[in-house]
C-alpha cells in the first residue's frame, strides 16, 4: 500500500429509521483499500458489513441515511456525488456482487441480455457488439458452452453457474474495486472453493482491489491480503491476515477465532461468542460496543476511544488490547 | 408455445361440458312452464300437450339434453319467443355493443391504473401515491349502476354535455356499415367521422363508469406488485450495476411486476362482463346484457340460456388469452406447460 489507496473511507456513519427508532448502524468507520488489495470485512450478521458496502455504493434502503463521512474513490467523493453521476460509476468503476445469486438476478432475462445491458449501459460494447461481449465475458467466468448459456434464463442455471453470470456482470466494463457481499453463502463448498478462485484469478488478472464481505475468518484467511473485523458498527480491528490469526490484539477477535474450526479442532474445543450485539437503538451506547459482552471490561472501556497502532499495519479499537 | 396453446386448450374442454349441462339444467329448473306460456292463457291442456311435445319436453330429461347437444352443435341456441328471431342471431348481432362497451372500459381502466400504480410505487409517499390511494378508495366503493346513473344525471341532465343515454347511436346518425360490429372502428373504415365521434360520445359515459370501477383493483395490483419488485434482490443488482432508472424500472422491475396485473385484468374483465347487465339497463344499451334482462323478466328462457352460455364461453376464452400472455411473459411458465 504505497500510493493512493482505490478506496478510503473515512468517518462514515449511517442511520436507519425505523418504526421503533433511530438505528445507527454504522458509527465513524475507516476503511481502507490499496489498489489491487484483497480486504475481508469480517463480523457477525448484524455488524454492518454489508451497510458499508451499500453505503459506498450509494445503494443503501430509502430508510438508511449517511449522516457523516466521506468514501475516496478515483479522486471522487463517493458520498458526496449526485446520484446521476454515481450511477455512471457504479458498474463500470466499481462493482458488487451479492448472495444468493439466483434472486439477484433477473428471472425472466436472458442473463447473456443483462451482461449485455451493462456493456451498453457504459458504452463497454454498441448494441450490435453487445451480444458478442456478453459471451466473451461468459467465457471470462468459465462457462462451458458460453454461446448456449447466454440464452438461458437464471432457473435454467445452478447456483454456482448463477454466480459466474454476476461476477461477469460485475466484472463486465473492468472495474477498478469489486465488492462481494457473501458471494459464497447459500453455494455448497466445492462450488464454493472454485468461485473464489475465479475472483482471485480475474482480481489479480486485471489489478481489482476487492473488498470482500464474509463471516467465515477461514475462507478470510486463505484468500485476503488483510482482514478488517466490524462489531456493532465499529472497526475494531484490521491487520494483515496471518497476523491476525497469529495474535489478534481485539477481545472480540480472538473469541471469533475461537469460534472458527480449524483443521485440528474438535467440535467440542469451539467456543461461541457470550452475549448478544447491542440493541443500536440505544442512546446510552458506551464507546466501545463490546465491552458489554467483554470479560476484560474495566470502568474506563466507557470513554472515546479510536482505533490505535499497536504494531506494523495492525490497527485495534480497545482500550486495553491482549 | 404451440404445445402450452394445446395443453391449454385440452384443460378448457371440461370447463365447456360442464357449463352446457349446467345451462341445460339451469334452464329445466328454472320455474313456469315454458309450453303454457308460449300457449297463451286461454289454450286448452290438449293445445298445451301439442306445444310440449312439439318443443320436445314430454321427452325423458337425458333425451332432452341429447336434443340440447345436437342443437348446439348445429349452432342452434332455440328461438326467443320476444323477438321471434333465433338467438343465436340476436346474441350475434348484440354481442359486438357489449364488447366495445366492455373492451374500451378495459383500455381505458388499465391506461389509467397501470401508469398510476407504478408511478406510485417508484414514488412511494408523494402526492401520485395519495393520489392512487384515493382513486383505489373511490373506485371499489362507487358501484357500476351508481355512477352510470349518476353520470347520466350530472354530465346528460345538468350539465347537457353528453348526448342521451340511449343506445349506441345518435337516432339522426346512421351506423356505420357492418364489418367489425364495433361502431368506432367500422366508422374510421368508411372514413365517417361523424358517426365516429357520434358513438363515442355515446360511449363516453358507460364505458367511463366500468373504467371506474375496474381501476381500483388495477391500480392497487401495480402498485403492490412494482412495490415487492422494487425491493426484490435482483433490482438492487442492477442498481449496483449502475443501469438507467428507465431500465431498472421498465425492463427489470415493471415486466416482472406485470404479472398479477395481468391475472387482475382478467378478473376485472370477468367482473366488467358481468357488470354489463348494470350498465346496459341504466343505458338503454343495446348489447346482450339487455336481451337477457328483457329475456329473464318476459320468462323467455332460450335467451337466457344462450347469454349465460356466450357469458360463459367468453370467460373461458379470456382465461385461456390470460394463460398464453403469462407464457409469453414468464420464461418460467412455458417449462411447466
Amino acid at each position: 500500500m504505497t500510493a493512493a489507496p482505490a478506496l478510503k473511507v473515512e468517518n462514515l456513519s449511517v442511520e436507519f429509521r425505523t418504526r421503533a427508532g433511530v438505528v445507527r448502524v454504522l458509527e465513524a468507520v475507516d476503511l481502507e483499500v490499496g489498489k489491487g488489495e484483497t480486504v475481508a470485512l469480517v463480523g457477525e450478521s448484524g455488524s454492518g458489513k454489508s451497510v458499508t458496502a451499500f453505503a459506498t455504493m450509494g445503494i443503501l434502503d430509502p430508510a438508511g441515511r449517511v449522516t457523516s463521512g466521506s468514501a475516496m474513490f478515483g479522486g471522487a467523493d463517493l458520498l458526496a456525488l449526485p446520484e446521476r453521476e454515481l450511477a455512471e460509476l457504479r458498474g463500470r468503476e466499481l462493482s458488487m456482487i451479492f448472495q444468493n445469486p439466483r434472486t439477484a438476478l433477473n428471472p425472466i432475462r436472458r442473463v447473456g441480455q443483462q451482461i449485455a445491458d451493462v456493456l451498453v449501459r457504459h458504452g463497454g460494447a454498441t448494441r450490435a457488439q453487445a451480444p458478442q461481449a456478453a459471451i466473451e465475458m461468459l467465457r471470462r467466468v468459465r462457462i462451458p458452452d458460453p454461446e448456449r448459456r447466454a440464452r438461458a434464463y437464471p432457473f435454467e442455471l445452478s447456483g454456482g453457474m448463477c454466480q459466474r453470470v454476476m461476477i461477469a456482470i460485475a466484472l463486465a466494463c473492468r472495474p477498478s474495486l469489486l465488492i462481494a457481499d457473501e458471494p459464497t453463502t447459500g453455494l455448497d463448498v466445492t462450488t464454493q472453493a472454485v468461485i473464489m478462485d475465479l475472483i482471485g484469478e480475474l482480481a489479480r488478472e486485471s489489478g481489482m482491489a476487492t473488498v470482500f464481505i464474509t463471516h467465515d475468518l477461514a475462507l478470510a484467511a486463505e484468500y485476503c491480503d488483510r482482514i478488517v473485523v466490524m462489531h456493532a458498527g465499529h472497526i475494531v480491528e484490521s491487520a494483515p491476515s496471518a497476523q491476525l490469526f497469529a495474535g489478534a490484539r481485539h477481545p472480540y477477535t480472538a473469541r471469533l477465532l475461537a469460534a472458527t474450526p480449524g483443521e485440528t479442532d474438535s467440535l467440542q474445543g469451539l467456543q461461541s461468542i457470550p452475549g448478544n450485539l447491542p440493541d443500536l437503538r440505544r442512546t446510552d451506547l458506551p464507546a466501545c460496543r463490546y465491552s458489554e459482552r467483554c470479560e476484560r471490561r474495566k470502568p474506563e472501556c466507557v470513554s472515546p476511544l479510536a482505533l490505535a497502532k499497536v504494531g506494523e499495519r495492525h490497527l485495534v479499537a480497545c482500550r486495553f488490547p491482549l | 408455445m404451440l404445445n402450452l396453446l394445446l395443453s391449454r386448450l385440452a384443460t378448457a374442454i371440461p370447463s365447456v361440458l360442464g357449463v352446457i349441462v349446467v345451462t341445460f339444467l339451469l334452464t329445466r329448473l328454472l320455474p313456469g312452464d315454458p309450453a303454457a306460456y308460449f300457449a297463451g292463457l286461454a289454450a286448452t291442456p290438449q293445445a298445451v300437450a301439442e306445444i310440449r311435445a312439439k318443443l320436445g319436453l314430454d321427452k325423458s330429461l337425458p333425451e332432452q339434453f341429447l336434443v340440447y347437444v345436437q342443437d348446439l352443435l348445429s349452432g342452434n341456441l332455440g328461438t326467443s319467443l320476444t323477438t321471434g328471431q333465433p338467438v343465436t342471431a340476436d346474441i350475434l348481432t348484440r354481442l359486438p355493443a357489449s364488447a366495445e362497451l366492455t373492451l374500451l372500459a378495459l383500455f381505458l381502466a388499465a391506461a389509467i391504473a397501470i401508469p398510476l400504480g407504478v408511478l406510485a410505487a417508484v414514488k412511494q409517499g408523494s402526492w401520485i401515491d395519495h393520489l392512487c390511494r384515493i382513486v383505489t378508495t373511490a373506485g371499489v366503493s362507487l358501484p357500476v349502476f351508481f355512477t352510470g346513473l349518476l353520470f347520466a344525471y350530472v354530465f346528460y341532465y345538468l350539465l347537457q354535455i353528453a348526448p342521451a343515454p340511449t343506445g349506441r347511436l345518435d337516432a339522426f346518425l346512421t351506423p356505420p356499415p357492418h364489418r367489425t360490429g364495433f361502431y368506432l372502428i367500422d366508422s374510421l373504415l368508411v372514413r365517417n367521422t361523424e358517426a365516429f365521434w357520434g358513438a363515442l360520445a355515446q360511449l363516453a359515459l358507460p364505458a367511463a363508469s366500468m373504467a371506474i370501477f375496474s381501476l381500483a383493483p388495477l391500480a392497487r395490483m401495480t402498485r403492490g406488485s412494482m412495490l415487492s419488485v422494487l425491493g426484490g434482490d435482483f433490482i438492487r443488482t442492477a442498481r449496483a450495476s449502475g443501469l438507467a432508472p428507465r431500465t431498472v424500472i421498465f425492463t427489470y422491475a415493471f415486466r416482472n411486476a406485470v404479472l398479477p396485473v395481468i391475472t387482475v385484468l382478467g378478473m376485472v374483465f370477468s367482473f366488467l362482463l358481468g357488470a354489463n347487465v348494470l350498465v346496459e339497463t341504466v343505458f338503454a344499451w343495446p348489447g346482450i346484457g339487455l336481451y337477457a334482462v328483457n329475456a329473464l323478466l318476459t320468462s323467455d328462457y332460450a335467451p337466457v340460456q344462450g347469454f349465460v352460455l356466450t357469458m360463459a364461453v367468453l370467460y373461458i376464452t379470456l382465461n385461456l388469452a390470460i394463460d398464453l400472455l403469462y407464457g409469453l411473459v414468464d420464461p418460467r411458465v412455458r417449462l411447466d406447460a
